[in-house]
């Protein structure tokens, strides 16, 4: 329960947001978040850029594949912003929210109620109507697929074929979905406090339970062996190495404190794991031994974002109250 | 709620039959000049007239939570959509979200007590029934949605009174009161309620419940402000009395203490038994050695109750109950609190 002894935070700059961090990613190397107040901000503190991707609204939910920050806003509109702050609309929805996104290599997805629509490379999109709102979305790593999180189950969708979505039923409302980088499970996180897991070849369902509160941020290790999770007093760490998964295994727990792990995101390198938590202080901890290292002191709200540059060098960290601040790691 | 902090976002639900006057309301309360900021949650998009860039569409979606309750239901999309206001905090004081003339109020008020994010942000603050003086007599007759309404209601604002004659009045507030004697009853022509007597009623706060007195029996505590709407505030005396035959409310009274041992799994039993006819209950109990009033309040099977202030010097110790629901059974229900007695 000690709080961790070493510390980074004289490696820390702040960077001066002013509004909840939606999302903290990096865009040709540079820093960038997306806020609530409809902005994204490029660039370190000095130096920054705001970028007005929402003027009439907020950004809800954000996403980056390391050259352009996709947001979707409450305005209905889906916007991709370069690192030079070049802005691209992707849609307009008319005002209704968006609230789900999802990327990869230059294909967008997103949600606006019950119909999720998905914008390939050359700009073709394509729509699905799900039976209720989709909470989430993300892409599998084989083919040009999408998970869509909804009540009662998550459908497996390819937009370019004509056949219907195959379900994968498991009654609750799934709030968000996430797939193993090699492809093998998807995970939804639920509405009643727990993890809902499908292993892709036989559909065998896996339940990951326990949690205190939701689970609303994952992150897979850069090896695919491991799922981070926030939802409790720890990081949940669990074990996807084996051909079963975490069936029948416990999770690791890093960063016991006593105060609800927020945000979570994983090296992308090493196996270590950057823990945010809903008292504001965020740390490093490595899968490993469990070291700590502490980033950033409590204080100021809830850590709501966090992300990592491609190469592991630099993690960037927002909170709902609109502070902020970029790690550099030493040496 | 119980853990009601003052930085907490009040939410007012505002149902009532279709025709009844929500959007008149709704639209009321966003033109007037009071000078608060309020993001709506509407169902159907379109019908408010006022320009706010708080509006936001619904979808009503129920949702089933998976902890063995089957009647507990919580709106999928209200979750969701409070989740996205928090990110603007501080761009609106208060929420306010109109339902569907069909809704069960139920799913709505149980979002509150069973989502843990939205209970840290927003609160409860009342369940508004608008309902039409002409028509609600015969709604209360063919739909069960209406009478759900009315018995699920703090604040009802019985509307196009002038669309009815004293006598028609009189029986249709009777009607209300065989279905709800506790809440607080409006009436008004054209929604021209008073805006404090519908906003900001601190109904579901634990703090709050003071009393429990039916609503008519007692005086016109004057707290509000507003100053050109004497005459909507009605507690007649001379009303007919009504039975309703499937929506009743209960009452039940004990002199002297209650044995918490015996009251808790009484109260547990009963919800969890008959949650599902159970609208709402409340009540002030006096646990035996206990200096303070325990109170609670519950929808359906949710309840929640926590010690609240000291019984005063002189103050006589007594426990009450209250219960809205469906097809109770009124002598078991009162035997079983009688027997709870320390």
């Amino acid at each position: 329960m000690a709080e961790p002894t070493s510390s980074l935070t004289q490696h820390v700059r702040p960077l001066p947001a002013g509004a909840h961090v939606v999302a903290a990613a990096f865009l040709d190397g540079e820093p960038a978040l997306a806020l609530a107040d409809g902005a994204v901000l490029l660039g370190e503190a000095g130096a920054q850029k705001r970028i007005g991707a929402h003027p009439k609204g907020a950004i809800l939910i954000a996403r980056a594949d390391g050259k352009r920050l996709v947001t979707g806003g409450d305005d209905g509109r889906v916007v991709s912003v370069g690192a030079d702050g070049s802005l691209q609309e992707v849609a307009d929805e008319k005002g209704r929210w968006i609230d789900a996104l999802a990327m990869r290599a230059g294909a967008v997805a997103w949600a606006a109620g019950r119909r999720a629509s998905a914008r390939d490379e050359a700009g073709a999109v394509k729509s699905f109507e799900a039976p209720t709102t989709v909470r989430g979305l993300c892409f599998l790593p084989k083919g040009y697929r999408l998970a869509l999180a909804h009540y009662n189950g998550v459908s497996l969708w390819f937009p370019n074929a004509g056949a219907a979505p195959s379900l994968l039923e498991w009654k609750g409302s799934h709030l968000d979905a996430t797939a193993s980088p090699d492809g093998r499970f998807l995970v939804s996180a639920m509405q009643e406090n727990a993890l809902h897991g499908w292993r892709l070849s036989d559909a065998r369902n896996m339940r990951m339970t326990g949690y205190p509160g939701k689970t609303r941020s994952l992150s897979w290790s850069h090896d695919g062996h491991w799922l981070a999770t926030s939802g409790a007093d720890a990081c949940v760490v669990w074990p996807f190495k084996d051909k079963d998964g975490p069936m029948g295994k416990a999770p690791r727990e890093c960063g016991v404190r006593p105060s609800r792990v927020t945000q979570v995101a994983f090296h992308p390198r090493a196996l270590v794991v950057a823990i945010g938590y809903a008292d504001g202080l965020a740390l490093l901890c490595r899968l490993g031994d469990g070291a700590e290292i502490l980033v950033r002191a409590p204080g100021e709200g809830a850590i709501s974002a966090l992300g990592w540059d491609a190469s592991g060098a630099r993690l960037a960290f927002g909170l709902e109250t609109g502070a902020a601040g970029l790690l550099t790691l030493p040496g | 709620m119980t853990d009601a902090a003052p930085e907490k976002i009040p939410v007012t639900v505002l149902t009532g039959y279709l025709g009844a006057g929500k959007t008149t309301l709704l639209n009321r309360i966003l033109s007037e000049p009071h000078g608060r900021k309020y993001a709506v949650i509407v169902n159907e998009f379109g019908e408010i007239g006022i320009d706010n860039e708080l509006v936001v569409g619904a979808d009503e979606e129920v949702f089933e939570m998976n902890n063995g309750c089957i009647c507990c239901t919580v709106r999928g999309d209200l979750i969701r959509i409070i989740e996205g206001l928090m990110k603007r905090k501080g761009k609106f004081d208060a929420i306010i979200v109109e339902t569907t003339g069909l809704a069960d109020p139920a799913p709505v008020a149980q979002t509150f007590f069973v989502d843990e994010d939205v209970r840290a942000s927003a609160r409860l603050d009342a369940v508004v029934t608008i309902a039409d003086a002409k028509w609600l007599a015969a709604r209360l007759r063919d739909a069960p949605e209406a009478k759900n309404q009315i018995a699920f209601a703090d604040v009802i604002v019985l509307n196009k009174t002038d669309l009815v004659s004293a006598a028609e009045l009189r029986e249709v507030e009777a009607r209300i009161r065989a279905i709800n004697p506790y809440a607080t009853l409006h009436r008004a022509q054209n929604c021209d309620v008073a805006i404090a007597d519908v906003l900001e009623r601190r109904a579901f706060d634990l703090d709050r419940i003071l009393d429990i007195e039916p609503e008519f029996l007692t005086v016109d505590d004057h707290d509000h402000h507003d100053h050109d709407h004497h005459g909507h505030h009605h507690r007649d005396h001379g009303l007919k009395h009504y039975h309703d035959e499937d929506m009743q409310s209960i009452a039940a009274r004990l002199e002297g203490d209650v044995d918490p041992d015996k009251f808790m799994p009484w109260i547990n039993r009963l919800t969890q038994e008959q949650g599902p006819n159970i609208l709402r209950c409340k009540g002030i109990v006096a646990f035996k050695n206990d200096p303070k009033r325990f109170v609670f309040q519950g929808v359906h099977m949710m309840l929640d109750g926590e010690p609240q202030r000291e019984w005063k010097a002189g103050e006589k110790r007594e426990s009450k109950v209250v219960f809205i629901g469906r097809d109770l059974d009124e002598d078991e229900i009162r035997e079983g609190f009688l027997a709870c007695a320390a």
